[in-house]
This record gives C-alpha cells, structure tokens and sequence, in this order.
C-alpha cells in the first residue's frame, strides 16, 4: 500500500460521507447522521495514515520531510485540517448538519489533490530555503486557520440555507428541525471566525519569524504576504464590525463567505496569477 | 486628556478604524498586481509612457513605501492610540468598580437570574453559598446592605484589556519597523572564497554600506541531491577587528550569523572557472593555498612546482572531477584525475605531495542590520497573547442578594450574573453555578 493509494481511497470515503449526509438530510433519516460521522472518522483516519506513510516514504527515498512541501501535500493537509476542525465542531456542538457544509470542502480539496494535472504528486527533496522547522510551524497554524475559516464560510451556506426556509414546524419539515436557529448559526460563524483570526496571526507570525531567518527580512511585500495581510484586514474589519456596528446575521454570513475567497485567493490564487517568493509552493 | 470636540471623536471611532482597514486591504491589493521596485524604463515599456508617468505620480512602483501607503498605516496608528486612550479608561473603571455597590434593581434586570427561597436566616444562608461559591472555584466577598447581604464574585476582569494589548501589539510592530527602517540596513555581497570585505551593497540604492569589521569567507561548499538541486550550501565566514581574526562561524540557509547586531545570511552562490589547489610538501610540512585559472600554469618558485588544471568534468557550471598536471622540477610531469574536493597524495624524488583541488565559488550573502526586530516579536508575542485574551477569555462576575422573606424565617435568594463575552458559554456555566448553589 502506498501513501498516494491510500489518499485516493481517502477522496472516495470523504464523497461516500458527503452523500450520505445529502441522504441524511433529505430523506429524515436519522441514523444515516451516524453512519455519515463514522465514515468521516474512517476517512479522516485513513488520510491520517496517507500523510504519515507519505512522511515515511520521503524518510526512505533518502530525502525526508514532513509533507507539507508543495501544492499537492499542502492540499492534502487542507482538506485533513477542515476534516478534524469539523470533527471538533461535531464533538462539541452537536450539530448534525454540520457535515454537509463542512465536508465537501475536505473532499473537493482532496479531489483537487487526486485528479488535478497541473499539480505534481511527487514526493520531491527540498531546497535549503525550506529546511527549517519554522517550516512546519508556518504550515500547520495557516492551515488550522483557513480550515476554521472554510468552516465558518459552510455555516455562512448553512445560514442561507436556514432563512431560505423560515421555520414551519407544523408541516414537520425534517430539513429545518435539523438546522439550528439563524442565532446559533452566527454565533458559530463568529466562534470559527475568532478561533481562525488567532491562527491566520500565527501563521503571519511564523512565517515572518521564518523569513527573517532565511533572508534577514520579516516583511518584503511579496504578493503572497500581502493577500495574507488582506486576509487579515477582511477579519478584522468583520469582527470590529460585529462588535460595534451591530454586524449580525446575513452580513456575517456573506462576510464569512468573502473571507474564505480572500483565503483561496492569497492560498491557491495567488501562486497561480502572481509571482513572488512562495515560487516554490505551485508545483 | 478626553476633549468633547469633534476631532478627537473622529480619531476615536471604530469607524475610522473600518475605513482605515477597508483602504490598507484595497489599496494593498495593487502592488500585488503591479510588480514592485522595477527599473522605471520597465513601466514605461509594460504600461506605456503616459500610465507610467501616472504611476510614478502615485509612486505606484513603491507603493508600500509611498506617502500615501504611510499616511494610511500613520492614520491607523493615530486611531489606534487615541481610540485605547478613549476607551481604556471605562475598562479600568470596570475593572477596578466596586461591584459590591451595585443597586439591587439592576440585579433584578440582569438576562442571568435566578430567585428561590431557602430556609434559614440570611447569615446562615449567606454563609453556606460562599462556602459553595468558593467550592466552584469562585472567590465571593460580601457586605450587609440596606435589608439583606450582598455577595460578589468575579472572575477575569483583566480580560477586558486584551483588546488594549492587541493595539498596543501593533504599535509595537509599527515602531520596531520604523526602528529597522531608520537605524538599520539591508544589503549584499559576492564573496569569492578566499576574499575578504569590509563593506556591503545596499540592497535598494546599491550604495556601499561600511561593516565596521571585515569579513573574510575562508570556503564554501555546496551539496546536490542526485537529481542536480542543490541541497546544501554552506560557507565559513571569517571576522576580523583590526585584521584579527575573532570570529570563525560556518552559515547555512536558515542558519545565519549574528556580529555586532550584523547579520550574515547565506542566500546564494556563484560558481568559478577558477580553481582551490592547496599543496602540503612532505615531509617539510609546508603548504599553500593558489587561486588558479582553468588551464593556466602556475608556478610555485621555493619548491620548484609548476601545476595547473588542465581538463574538468562535471554538469552545468560544476565542476565533479578534475584533471591535474603536476611537474616536480626536473621530473617527468605526472597527471592524474581528482574528484572535486578530495585530496591525493602523490610521491615524487625524495618527497610528497598532498594535493586537493576545488572549483571556486562566490558566496552570496544578504547582510542586514536590525535593531528593531526584537520589538517586532516582542509585538507579534504581544498580539498573540492579547488576541486569546480578547476572544477567549471573559469578564464573568456573579452577585447574590439575600433578603429575609416577608414574615418568614425563610430567604430569598437572587442570584444574578453577567460577562462581557460569548454569553451563548455562559448560560451553561451559569445554569450549573445555579444548580451548585441550589444542592440540586
């Protein structure tokens, strides 16, 4: 078995989970939830061992790192960091639904990873630029945030989705029983939002530290830095908004929305259409 | 300090604060699209003459660093510090209040209450309930009002200065850039192996820029992964003070050396048609080092030596294998391949050589100087804390009012509760508080 199998097989069970939350909500069925949960574990879990047999095998090509190096690793620890925010959010908040807009974003990123052809899936050495333990921590704070930050755009769906449909309980419409109120729905966009600005700062943050002692400059303005700090502007001016000019409900949830394309922009958008110092993560 | 006029409300308001924010995002997002530091001829050929003339009225090509990019980051501050000055003394008022003053009628209004009545005079009552507060991790302190007690417990009131040390982070970041940008420099240097330099280039003007010491780069070496990308490169930097050496450090990427608030970074390297030999005579001991030309004879009169590199291997500019020619005096002249950095040892009449010969390279170095990049992580530390603080943390305070029942020897309790945050986490913790109090 090898790590790029056992990340193919990993696609399929985030799309098997995803179908199966649609079955959930659909047809009322309520003990799909649990089946669609346990899938999600089972795919997260595989990925898991996907990305340490990856790690493995650089380790036995001679040329090891932990596999956060290129576009395709990266992708494939994207879609793992939103598969385990989802399942703490699971965990914690209990609510059912949540899946359905939280998984689709692992399994596209996965997808993308698997079936992209302008993506190289190989596991390649290093440059000495990024032979550094700064590295790893740069990665892993960036993409918890962006994966709290993906959540917070499917509640941003899932809110939407909720007043589209006003409560008629009477009818005894399964969809609007399993979502929960318009209120608790900000709240959790707000609570993701909060938890990915930390994150998103960290990242900042450690990738600063990083480039500070690799080139002996924090900050250079490259284009990717510079889409992170509009990134960083577009929550800040969210959450100063929200705390002071009463920025509720539908404006949370578009600016939920906005921030997540700013994410894609300075992640994925920014390798693709400007150039700079990140060079190296478009491969 | 706090003026009612209306300049001092501007600079104050959040709103600013969201227009600020709002220009620095949109505004940034032009120098991302519109390359940076370019040669001015290459706007003109790229945009034409008279958008690139508009460009350099904006100084669009420096935009980071133009007027207006300043006076936005300049009115961000100016908000910042007059917003906290606003603001931070209501937070301290806050925090320092007397909460046990507070009337009992805006106990009664509070969203967290609950009244029930237990048995009992209020000092038994009043006793028990500290006692509970106290058992849930709460630190009560109480006083006798009017026709009952009063108890109060409150947790995390410095919480409400997160926000004060997430501003302040930032100025902090503000000044230590301002720091870097006005008593330091950032520059450049080639340093062939072997050579030595007491001055660096700057990297924006190309300016020569004085050390204070001198350095000296005693070798490098660099290591490829079997497909050709390079893996590893490294130099030995030598300082010296006064044509002393006081220092010897080797510097790779990610691995710089620091020398009196100077610091070296290996950033490139340049490879050499030119060759390391370094002979040792035996068994006399004595050896040197020459920097030769590819296929020029070099002569080395005290020991009658001529030698040279007459034919090199190798893939793009690296050179793996070489071939030397070497003539002991009279002797008939040996030649004999040699991998690239490795040493032999040839005999000769009555004496040996040990040989070892390596192409030459340049070391690319980045220089900087930057005594304000300690604030700038002290302010990025700053933020971090003062961000969890400000999110995840809150002020959650607790009173209990007790009153004796009318014509009864029963009390009545009323507990009531607030916090300045995530109201939806403390219902919980209010609901068991409640619960605890109650011996439910």
């Amino acid at each position: 078995m090898t790590s790029s199998q056992l990340l193919g097989i990993t696609t399929f069970i985030y799309l098997f989970a995803t179908l199966l939350f649609v079955y959930f909500l659909v047809f009322k069925a309520d003990r799909a939830h649990h089946t669609a949960v346990a899938a999600t574990v089972v795919a997260f879990l595989t990925q898991t061992a996907g990305i340490g047999l990856r790690w493995y095998e650089s380790y036995d090509m001679g040329i090891g790192h932990a596999p956060l190096t290129n576009m395709y690793e990266s992708v494939v620890f994207f879609s793992w960091t939103i598969a385990l925010f989802y399942l703490v959010m699971e965990w914690k908040f209990r609510i059912r639904v949540l899946g359905l807009f939280a998984l689709p974003f692992a399994f596209l990123a996965m997808a993308y990873a698997s079936f992209a052809t302008n993506i190289s899936r190989e596991i390649t050495p290093l440059i000495p630029a990024l032979q550094s333990n700064w590295l790893i921590a740069h990665v892993i704070t960036c993409f918890v945030g962006y994966a709290a930050f993906t959540v917070a755009a499917g509640l941003g769906l899932m809110f939407f989705f909720k007043i589209a449909k006003p409560d008629t309980p009477q009818q005894g419409d399964h969809s609007t029983f399993v979502i929960p109120a318009a209120d608790t729905i900000e709240d959790l966009i707000y609570k993701s939002m909060l938890f990915g600005f930390i994150w998103l700062s960290a990242g900042i943050i450690t990738g600063a530290v990083w480039a500070n002692s690799a080139w002996g400059t924090y900050w250079s303005w490259d284009p990717k830095e510079t889409w992170s700090l509009i990134t960083w502007f577009i929550y800040a001016i969210t959450l100063h908004s929200r705390y002071t000019r009463g920025w509720r409900g539908k404006t949370m949830a578009w600016m939920a929305i906005l921030g997540l394309i700013s994410v894609i922009f300075t992640y994925y958008g920014v390798n693709f259409f400007l150039s700079g110092l990140h060079s190296y993560g478009s491969g | 300090m706090k003026n009612n006029n209306r300049v001092w409300d501007f600079f104050a308001s959040v709103r600013l604060a969201i227009f600020t924010l709002c220009a620095l995002a949109l505004t940034s997002i032009i120098g991302t699209i519109i390359p940076q530091n370019k040669p001015g001829n290459w706007y003109v050929e790229t945009y034409g003459a008279a958008t690139a003339q508009f460009f350099q009225i904006l100084d669009i090509p420096d935009m980071y660093g133009s007027w207006w990019f300043l006076l936005l980051l300049g009115l961000l501050s100016a908000n910042l510090i007059i917003c906290s000055i606003d603001r931070f003394p209501a937070a301290w008022r806050l925090i320092n209040a007397d909460q046990l003053a507070v009337a009992a009628d805006r106990l009664r209004g509070m969203s967290f209450r609950e009244n029930w009545s237990s048995a009992g005079p209020i000092q038994q009552n009043a006793a028990a309930l500290s006692t509970a507060l106290e058992k849930a991790g709460w630190r009560p302190t109480s006083r006798e009002t009017g026709n009952g007690i009063l108890i109060f417990s409150g947790k995390g009131a410095w919480s409400r200065l997160g926000v004060y040390v997430v501003h302040v982070s930032i100025l902090i970041i503000f000044g230590g850039a301002i720091i870097g940008n006005f008593l330091g420099y950032k520059g450049t240097v080639m340093l062939p192996e072997k050579n030595s330099t007491d001055k660096v280039f700057a990297s924006d003007t190309s300016e020569p820029i004085d050390l204070g010491f001198e350095v000296e780069c005693d070798a490098f070496t660099v290591d490829f992964y079997p497909n050709g990308m390079p893996k590893e490169y490294q130099s030995v930097l030598i300082v010296k003070e006064q044509g002393k050496e006081v220092r010897r450090e080797t510097i790779e990427v990610n691995k710089p050396m620091t020398h009196r608030g100077v610091t070296f970074y290996q950033s490139s390297y340049q490879a050499y048609q030119d060759f390391l030999v370094s002979i040792v005579v035996e068994p006399d001991r004595t050896g040197k080092v020459f920097t030769i030309p590819y296929q020029r004879e070099m002569e080395w009169p005290e020991k009658q030596l001529r030698f040279g590199i007459v034919n090199a291997e190798g893939t793009g500019d690296r050179a793996t294998r070489l071939k030397i020619w070497l003539k002991d005096g009279e002797q008939p002249a040996s030649t004999f391949w040699l991998d690239n950095n490795q040493q032999t040892s040839i005999p000769s009449a009555g004496r040996s050589f040990t040989i070892s010969a390596k192409q030459m390279y340049a070391t690319g170095l980045q220089v900087a100087k930057d005594p304000g990049v300690w604030l700038v992580y002290l302010g990025c530390c700053l933020m971090l804390v003062g961000l969890y603080i400000a999110f995840f943390l809150s002020h959650q305070r607790i009173w209990i009012l007790l009153e004796q029942e009318q014509g009864g020897a029963s009390t009545n309790v009323l507990c009531a509760a607030a916090s300045s945050k995530n109201k939806s986490g403390f219902t919980r913790t209010f609901t068991n508080l409640t619960d605890q109090l109650r011996g439910r």
